[in-house]
């Protein structure tokens, strides 16, 4: 009992925080149905972190503390995680949940501590003038759709006059993002959408896909999270749906998705807003200073997967504009204004990713003071189930701006109106 | 020794019949009231409120609607995450299309649009039961997050599916809202909390309740002793689906300020509430308290215990946690299937004879 005491109160001196440092929270999950997919991002996003606090002492000489919280994709916990980690110091939440992420908006913006929700959240987000505190570079829902409607049309020599394409999703905030701009997109193309709604956690989806059968849409697109993917994808090949015909967003591409389902998932394709694969030089030195010193994240075994590599995509343009946020600033010890204010103004250019270590990873971002979400580029990647790898397709697509800024501003402009808000930048 | 009846003279049928009849508990009662009014408003923190106090005040409220309905009148129900989701719903709607409106006027109503959609889907329950009545309060559950999906009416039109509680006051002081302080979110549910509490202990040992507990015992003998079982069932309906509006309609605009029903009412939430009545108590306003105490504090503690003191890592916290709530739930069941309550009864049945038990 003694002991227990002992190692209770050496322990609770240890988690006092001694120094000043970068608090960093992560809100992961690494269990319940959307595990699968929470656990890869959530090591790809510390690993990156440990590697500055291994390789550089932190960002500009500042230790970089990451505290983990488990939210299991819960709203719920996911609040409690908000305000266990508000009071650790926490400089920039990337909750990786769309249901979070419109819990902690209103709550972020009035205790003044930015939010990254990078391709996922709400989506109008983008625009500045109303989201101070919150930034979705570098692509949002929007932004997805319009790409694949224009990787779709790619393919069929620029005309989709007489298509029918159904959207499978996920039946919540998350899954409906997209709807808007596919009814807005098929006006301006000329083909059938249809609503194809899951409900969480998609664990039985017979009907929709005997509804696809039925109806035989020409394309699925599908916006789905967690083990709704796999089973949607292992649908897919029940019915023969043709594979290459079948598109995911981002979140819907990882190999958690595609390999339960085997060789019947061979040429899925999904969007991806960076690269997949190993092949960078970051990983010789991730191996150098953390997997081979056994101080990987998690069990360690993700390196490489599409959501690692995410993971450490969100947190490298975080730890970019943490450095722009001291560069600014003048101050190591950096405030979750200062950092608000880098990342507003942050700038990654190819040259600046293959200096660290990823060239041609992601596309160039560069954010304005109304511009809180990027420009809007994706690839189109498709699965080989006999590599077992995601082969990239098409290079970076630029999404159709026309009608997503004017859908950003009419859902801002109704958000604002709501919430009482004046535009900045002005 | 301390804790006993003797001595304590009753001389009037009121002073015989009051809630707590035994000195130390009446003075008991009265101290935790103080201190939750007039101490913990001034030391409340955040976190404290979010994630601790006032879900532990909502969830009670809500447990307490359903004990009355299945631990007072033996209805069981499965609909509870569907009705809070109606209370969520009609609290949105009426705060957005009357904002000048006081928002505990909107809670209240909301409970009432509960109370109707409640004793709608108890129309069944008088014809059906046990079992056969579970799974038809479960087609509730079901039908009501579908529909608050389904019509856009319900989310005004948003593009998201999803419903935001805009900043309301009380007394020029916001309740909800993004810039609410700790002090008043955990003020207005702990007001209604306690008149609510209070108005459940009142009726549950009156007539009505009377009524209730004769149904659920043996509804033919009730029926016998002139009992209307058409009115009884009912009331309770009414009764407990206007609690669990009003938990719901907090739930939505006071604690978490935008929800999205198939996350946040969908069944799991129904047995949420459904374990704590079982693990504090069927049939008891304090096991009501005792269970959502239980079920909102045992996770935080664990994981405070668990990642923040012992560093573990959050995942075998968070497993451990199922498996020690899933444990406690079982053990509860098995050795002590009357729940926390019963411990409590039993507790101050000893203490009544300590330290003479003979």
């Amino acid at each position: 009992m003694r002991r227990l005491l002992t190692a209770t109160v050496v322990a609770v001196m240890a988690a006092a925080p001694a120094l000043a440092e970068l608090v960093i929270p992560s809100l992961s999950y690494r269990t319940g149905p959307y595990a699968a997919n929470g656990i890869p991002f959530a090591d790809g996003y510390q690993d990156y972190f440990k590697l500055l606090n291994e390789k550089d002492g932190g960002i500009g000489g500042e230790p970089i503390r990451v505290v983990e919280c488990e939210t299991g994709y819960n709203t719920e916990k996911g609040v409690e995680c908000y305000e266990s980690t508000k009071g650790e110091g926490a400089l920039v939440y990337a909750p990786l949940s769309t249901g979070i992420t419109y819990q902690i908006i209103p709550k972020a913006s009035a205790d003044g501590i930015p939010v990254h929700s990078m391709g996922y959240g709400r989506t109008s987000a983008k625009n500045g003038k109303v989201f101070e505190w919150i930034f979705n570079y570098p692509a949002n829902y929007w932004d997805g759709a319009s790409i694949a409607v224009k990787h779709l049309l790619d393919i069929n020599g620029g005309s989709l006059e007489g298509k029918k394409i159904a959207l499978v999703y996920h039946n919540s905030a998350y899954g409906k993002e997209p709807i808007r701009t596919l009814q807005e997109l098929s006006k301006k193309h000329g083909f059938e959408f249809m609503e194809i709604p899951v409900d969480h956690p998609g664990q039985e989806q017979k009907s929709q896909w005997l509804q696809i059968r039925q109806q035989r849409p020409d394309y699925v697109l599908m916006w789905g999270w967690g083990v709704m993917n796999q089973v949607a994808i292992q649908e897919a090949a029940n019915i023969r749906f043709p594979m290459e015909n079948f598109i995911g967003v981002w979140w819907s591409g990882s190999e958690n998705d595609v390999i339960p389902v085997g060789d019947g998932a061979d040429g899925y394709k999904s969007l991806n807003m960076h690269m997949p694969g190993m092949d960078f030089p970051i990983y010789d030195e991730l191996k150098t200073y953390l997997y081979d010193k056994g101080l990987a994240a998690g069990a360690g075994d993700q390196a490489g997967t599409v959501l690692y590599n995410r993971g450490m995509y969100n947190a490298m343009i975080i730890a970019e504009a943490i450095r722009k946020a001291q560069e600014l600033s003048g101050a190591t010890a950096i405030t979750p204004a200062q950092l608000r204010d880098g990342m507003e103004q942050l700038v990654i250019t190819q040259d600046r990713l293959t200096e660290l270590g990823i060239p041609n990873f992601g596309p160039a971002v560069e954010a304005s003071c109304e511009n809180h979400g990027g420009q809007g580029m994706a690839i189109v990647q498709q699965w080989d189930a006999a590599a077992k790898k995601w082969n990239v397709l098409t290079d970076y697509i630029q999404s159709d701006s026309e009608v997503i800024d004017a859908l950003i501003a009419e859902d801002s402009a109704a958000y604002a109106a709501e919430a009482g808000i004046t535009e900045r930048c002005n | 020794m301390i804790y006993r009846e003797a001595g304590d003279f009753k001389t009037t049928y009121a002073a015989d019949a009051q809630t707590f009849p035994i000195k130390l508990d009446r003075w008991g009662y009265f101290v935790i009231l103080a201190v939750a009014v007039l101490v913990v408003p001034f030391f409340i923190t955040d976190y404290m409120a979010n994630a601790i106090l006032v879900p532990f005040l909502i969830y009670a409220i809500a447990a307490i609607g359903l004990n009355i309905l299945t631990g007072y009148c033996g209805q069981v129900s499965l609909g509870t995450g569907g009705f809070m989701a109606v209370g969520a719903y009609a609290c949105y709607k009426l705060m957005t299309s009357f904002p000048d409106v006081s928002i505990v006027i909107h809670i209240l109503l909301a409970g009432l649009v509960t109370a109707a959609v409640g004793v709608l889907f108890g129309l069944p329950s008088l014809r059906i039961k046990g079992f056969y009545l579970a799974v038809a309060t479960l087609a509730a559950q079901f039908f009501l997050v579908w529909l608050f999906n389904k019509v856009p009416w319900f989310y005004n039109y948003s593009a998201s599916g999803q419903i935001s509680a805009p900043e309301r006051t009380v007394l020029g002081v916001a309740v909800t809202g993004p810039s609410t302080d700790a002090w008043a979110t955990y003020m207005i549910c702990l007001v209604f909390t306690i008149v609510l509490a209070l108005m459940a202990r009142n009726l549950t040992r009156g007539s009505v309740g009377r009524r209730w507990m004769a149904i659920r015992d043996m509804d033919i003998a009730a029926e016998i002793i002139g009992v209307n079982p058409l009115k009884a069932k009912l009331t309770a309906f009414a009764v407990s689906s206007f609690y669990i509006g009003v938990a719901g309609a907090l739930f939505f605009s006071v604690y978490l300020g935008a929800v999205e029903v198939g996350e946040v009412f969908g069944i799991q939430k129904s047995f949420l509430v459904l374990f704590m009545i079982i693990i504090g108590g069927l049939g008891s306003i304090f096991g009501a308290f005792a269970g959502a105490a239980f079920l909102v504090v045992l996770p935080v503690v664990l994981k405070v215990i668990g990642s923040d003191w012992l560093g573990w890592p959050t995942d075998l916290v968070a497993h451990f946690n199922l498996v020690i709530v899933g444990a406690l739930i079982m053990a509860f069941l098995i050795f002590e299937p009357h729940g926390l309550a019963q411990l409590w009864r039993l507790l101050k049945e000893k203490l009544r004879l300590w330290p003479f038990p003979h």
